[in-house]
């Protein structure tokens, strides 16, 4: 008779990785009007990590951001960090997440120094140095030398390029970039890339919509229009969740 | 704290800068007011009798004027959405900019009545107590007029729509106001209407940018 042998590869506890935040989504469904956009989505985000978002115009990409982002109130799932409820701390939510949206949000009469250090105090109100973190930004995307000029002179790619500017100068650990290559030149597409690698390097996120190419390498793709759902159907199944809820 | 006056600075910067727009609620309070003694005639008695009450009418007016822009270039260009993104309460942001609204349309407002108020042949009794109502008074109108500026954000017409929902609001502001420089001026005691003024600039500090925070994160979803 055999005595069963310990076995040598007992299976160890898997440690937590050391920046152990998780950004998860489960079952999320938006509805846009009437109509249901995308349902049952879930995702997870891991320090390091990309998600990169694909698909045709009105696939929900730019929902899914601004949902991400705590814009919108997801119909049906939730979303999380660490496991809390996003929707219990919004403000929290807020601290750790930048949303770059079609809108670049650049004031017309303010300076582009100006209009940048408005949001790194707003972002982080604890930034020692507001100039100095507002001419780090700037020297990322290479404008250096647009500091002083009105937002009203600006062209679309540099508007563009001070709203990323804002990534550097009011660092946060979660990215949500809706399209942010539109309008950018070639060079800038590619600082806009090492920006990227730099930070989830350092164990940022980054969730990326786009059209156009970008290397985002290693990054899980959405295709958002695998998502998109017959509304009939999908209104019976929410109407159903919320049935079952109120009871 | 430094987020509100960061939200504060950035809003007289831009009013500043583009001032048209204070300017403007001024000489809209100057020119109508000035309308009053051509329609009504030089009579002094009537002129004193009104001057009260025509100077708050007016002010409500003027101050309504500018209400539509005050959340609606935020709105477009984008930066409504990042700012109801920003790591603190919404009704701090909110309070900023309602701050600044007032400083750059209702302050203007106060320093104009009393000159006004000599063009109305008003007893010079009742300058104090116009100067303080306002006071009291202007940012109360301010604050009740973000929510509805909130409210409006993306209707089509919203300018129309916000005198509707707003100017109802507005009267008891209104009502008190005159009556305590009507009470001035005649010479009765009119310290209880100023502290009903102070009384409802208080309660619409407390619930005016709650409201108008929630009104917002409607607008931007």
């Amino acid at each position: 008779m055999t005595v069963p042998e310990p076995s040598a590869t007992a299976p160890v506890a898997p440690i937590a990785p050391a920046a152990s935040s998780v950004f998860e989504g489960r079952g999320l469904t938006c509805i846009r009007g009437e109509r249901v956009v995308f349902a049952g989505l879930d995702f997870t985000l891991a320090p390091g990590e990309a998600l990169l978002l694909l698909g045709p115009n009105g696939s929900g990409k730019s929902s899914f951001l601004r949902l991400l982002a705590g814009l919108i109130r997801p119909a049906a799932g939730t979303l999380s960090w660490n496991g809390a409820p996003v929707r219990d701390d919004r403000e929290e939510h807020g601290a750790r997440s930048r949303y770059i949206g079609h809108l670049d949000a650049v004031k017309p009469v303010l300076s582009v120094a100006e209009n940048i250090a408005f949001w790194v105090r707003t972002w982080s109100p604890e930034t020692p140095d507001v100039p100095a973190a507002v001419q780090r930004g700037l020297g990322r995307f290479a404008i250096e030398r647009l500091s002083d000029v009105p937002g009203k002179m600006l062209s679309a790619g540099q508007k563009r390029r001070v709203n990323l500017a804002r990534l550097i100068a009011a660092p946060a650990p979660l990215w949500l970039l809706d399209e942010p290559t539109t309008a950018l030149d070639k060079a800038s597409i590619k600082v806009l890339e090492e920006a990227i690698a730099e930070h989830r390097a350092a164990g940022g996120m980054v969730a990326l919509s786009t059209h156009s190419e970008i290397a985002l390498p290693g990054a899980r793709t959405f295709h958002m229009d695998e998502f998109a759902v017959d509304s009939a159907s999908a209104w019976d199944a929410l109407d159903a969740e919320w049935e079952a809820a109120k009871t | 704290m430094n987020a509100l006056l960061a939200v504060i600075r950035r809003d007289l910067r831009l009013a500043l800068r583009q001032g048209s727009d204070s300017m403007m609620v001024v000489a809209f309070f100057v020119l109508t007011v000035v309308l009053f003694p051509f329609g009504v005639g030089p009579e002094s008695g009537i002129l004193e009798r009104v001057a009260a009450g025509v100077l708050w009418v007016t002010a409500l007016l003027a101050s309504m004027l500018s209400l539509d822009r005050l959340f609606q270039t935020d709105y477009e260009d984008g930066s409504l959405d990042l700012l109801t993104m920003a790591p603190m309460p919404l009704s701090v942001i909110v309070l900023g900019k309602v701050a600044a609204h007032w400083l750059t349309t209702g302050l203007p407002l106060i320093l104009a009545a009393p000159v006004l108020a000599v063009l109305l042949n008003m007893n010079s009794e009742g300058f104090g107590v116009l100067i303080a109502a306002m006071a009291v008074g202007t940012p109360t109108l301010s604050l009740i007029g973000a929510v509805g500026a909130a409210l409006v954000l993306g209707a089509r017409r919203g300018g129309v729509l916000l005198s509707l929902l707003v100017l109802p609001l507005y009267i008891p502001v209104l009502i008190f106001g005159v009556s305590a420089i009507d009470a001035a001026v005649m010479g009765f005691e009119y310290r209880a209407q100023l502290l009903i003024m102070g009384a409802m600039l208080l309660v619409s500090l407390a619930l005016c940018p709650w409201a108008t925070g929630a009104a917002l994160r409607q607008a931007v979803e």
